[in-house]
């Protein structure tokens, strides 16, 4: 059990930054605050991506003559840490989506809190 | 050279389309909505004949830059994902008739070549997710297609930035879910293409790992797809969003998710693994059912006509849930005609919205009555035909995938969810016949009529351009209704998966 607690640190670590994110999404009411915690959310997936990649003893996977190709668990599987390139592109760009809306809602009703913008949106005519 | 590369066509198209719309639109503005059309046109005439292709040759597979699967991205192009194509493809090119005077209302001009760009970039998202034969290309895919209805959203009424500010948060919540779910199902495989990943899961099992995976897949495509409880974007996105927005997203966005329901569960995961294993489509079953009748109850306190129909979505959503969760061949078949018989009915409602809101400047029901009918006796007609389709009246297409769905849980012997189908489509009936009986019985209110400042542009019926593809519509659930069996008897059963074949008689 220890070993099961003790060896997953880098896990647990992950779920705690992931509800971290989560929890922000929910419980902070300023949109801003959203956003932030949308992006410690997909920190979070990433880091969980490359972690599971990682390994001790092992190199970049480029091919080394010294070690050769035959025993490829000297090498670091690359495939996850592409893909979170990927995911990172994302990221942004769905950051940088929320930001523009959030400028849009900014201007709309200069209120970012929710509760105030659910306020003025049931007072706004369609 | 076609064939080979027919999977890959389709998605390309929208990608290279979308990016010429800005392009073109410097020399003149008005190319980036024929550009649109065309590239619609062209994908919905390759994916028809995709179908006649695949029920020829079987299953085409297409590699990308040459890289043998597992190592490259395939696509696969089999008879699930050539009928999915075809429909939202058909669907898009309908409604993108219809949306050339619906985006010269709602939107200003400098905002038109944007708008079809992105809508291109959706399209190509959309075809991209059904296309695929990987799983991390699904989630770019699913992520491309997102972020071009967050925009296509908050273009939108006053409202609509808050909406899509909405979706966006939980469309992302759902698609890192997604991508969770393939980190897991990779890390105990050690492989993103689905169908080697079907061998892979084979030998290894139920580890916890694997279970951990497809529970947070079916989370991540249970928001994309509004399945109750994860419903929470649906109703403000589609009330805000301008016409032609969700008369596009209404009827295909929801059904990628539901797509990528079927294919993981059924294709990847495996009939025995969701219902014995991991009892999760039982779960599924009772989420749709509660759906259909959470919707249904919603739709029937709404004022506007966007808004019930959008609630009306999430009980139809929970008609697919439930058929995917039904685990048999007659509830999959049934989910799987809903998916183009929700698709048909809802675009024809939502265009028919569209155009009270065109004609009228407004499309609450309570304002509706005989002069509204008198004024669009088609527009009228086609409600109403469409309506009579989402009660489940034979011959109309909504009756089929009803009866399927409701074979599927007689063959389950589950009466809960039979009731739950039955005591539906009265509410839909309750619901509908709210708007039809105003527009056939009301009087108008005729001393009223200058009251309101909306009701002042009177101009009788919608613009042919608006009326035809309404019309094709309305006219293509009495035909598909007819055609039922051909299409379930001659193509649905083809991708019927694994241990969940069947002959009709």
């Amino acid at each position: 059990m220890r070993e099961f607690l003790v060896g997953h640190y880098f896990y647990w670590f992950i779920f705690l930054l992931m509800a971290i994110g989560l929890a922000g999404i929910v419980l902070k009411k300023n949109l801003i605050k959203k956003v932030i915690g949308m992006s410690i959310f997909q920190v979070a997936i990433i880091l969980f991506f490359v972690a599971s990649s990682s390994k001790w003893d092992a190199t970049v996977p480029i091919l080394d003559p010294a070690l050769g190709a035959a025993d490829t668990s000297r090498y670091i599987n690359p495939l996850p840490h592409c893909l979170m390139l990927t995911a990172i592109v994302v990221g942004v760009a769905t950051s940088g989506v929320a930001f523009a809306l959030i400028i849009t809602i900014w201007r709309r009703y200069r209120t970012l809190d929710e509760n105030e913008l659910l306020e003025k949106l049931t007072h706004d005519p369609d | 050279m076609i064939p080979t590369n027919a999977p890959a066509l389709i998605p390309l198209l929208y990608l290279f389309t979308g990016l010429l719309i800005p392009l073109a639109a410097l020399r003149l503005r008005r190319l980036a909505y024929w550009l649109a059309l065309a590239a619609a046109a062209v994908a919905s005439a390759a994916a028809l004949s995709n179908i006649f292709r695949v029920l020829e040759a079987g299953t085409l597979r297409y590699r990308f830059g040459g890289w043998p699967p597992p190592v490259g991205i395939e696509y696969v192009l089999d008879p699930l994902s050539a009928f999915l194509s075809a429909v939202i493809n058909a669907v898009a090119l309908v409604v993108l008739v219809h949306a050339r005077r619906t985006v010269e209302a709602d939107l200003p001009e400098r905002k038109h070549v944007p708008y079809f760009a992105l809508v291109m970039l959706m399209m190509s998202g959309f075809n991209g997710i059904v296309m695929t034969g990987d799983f991390f290309n699904l989630y770019v895919f699913l992520e491309i297609c997102s972020l071009a209805l967050y925009g296509l959203v908050a273009v939108g009424d006053r409202k609509s930035p808050v909406a899509a500010f909405r979706y966006l948060v939980l469309g992302m919540i759902g698609g890192c879910f997604y991508l969770l779910g393939v980190g897991f199902l990779y890390m105990s495989s050690g492989s993103l293409n689905m169908a080697d990943m079907k061998a892979i899961l084979a030998v290894v099992g139920a580890r916890p790992e694997v279970i951990v995976a497809l529970c947070f897949m079916i989370l991540g495509f249970g928001i994309k797809m509004a399945l109750f409880p994860l419903h929470g974007w649906l109703p403000d996105a589609y009330t805000y969003a301008p016409t032609a927005t969700s008369s596009l997203i209404a009827p295909i966005g929801t059904k990628i998710g539901a797509y990528g329901l079927i294919r993981v569960l059924f294709f990847v995961f495996g009939l025995r693994f969701v219902t014995h294993t991991v009892p999760v489509a039982q779960v599924i079953a009772w989420l749709g059912a509660a759906g259909i009748l959470y919707g249904s109850v919603m739709a029937m306190a709404q004022d506007e006509l966007k808004r019930m129909l959008a609630f009306s979505s999430v009980a139809q959503v929970g008609y697919i849930g439930l058929g995917i969760g039904l685990a048999n061949p007659l509830g999959l078949l049934g989910a799987v005609l809903h998916v183009l018989n929700h698709g048909l009915m809802k675009a024809c409602l939502f265009l028919v919205a569209g155009n009270f809101r065109l004609q009228l400047g407004h499309s609450r029901i309570p304002a509706l009555d005989a002069g509204t009918r008198r004024r669009m006796p088609w527009t009228s007609a086609a409600f109403t035909l469409a309506a009579l389709s989402m009660i489940g009246l034979p011959p109309t297409v909504g009756f089929f995938s009803k009866w399927y769905l409701a074979l599927g849980t007689i063959r389950n012997r589950s009466w809960v969810f039979l009731a739950v189908i039955l005591v539906s489509s009265l509410l839909n009936a309750v619901y509908f016949f709210r708007v039809i009986e105003r527009l056939y019985l009301r009087p108008a209110a005729g001393n009223d009529e200058g009251r309101d400042a909306a009701d002042s542009v009177v101009r009788g019926e919608a613009a042919p351009s608006l009326l035809l593809p309404t019309l094709v519509l309305a006219a293509s659930l009495i035909i598909i209704g007819l055609l039922n069996a051909v299409i379930v008897k001659g193509l649905l059963v083809r991708f019927l998966p694994p241990g969940l074949e069947i002959t009709l008689p």
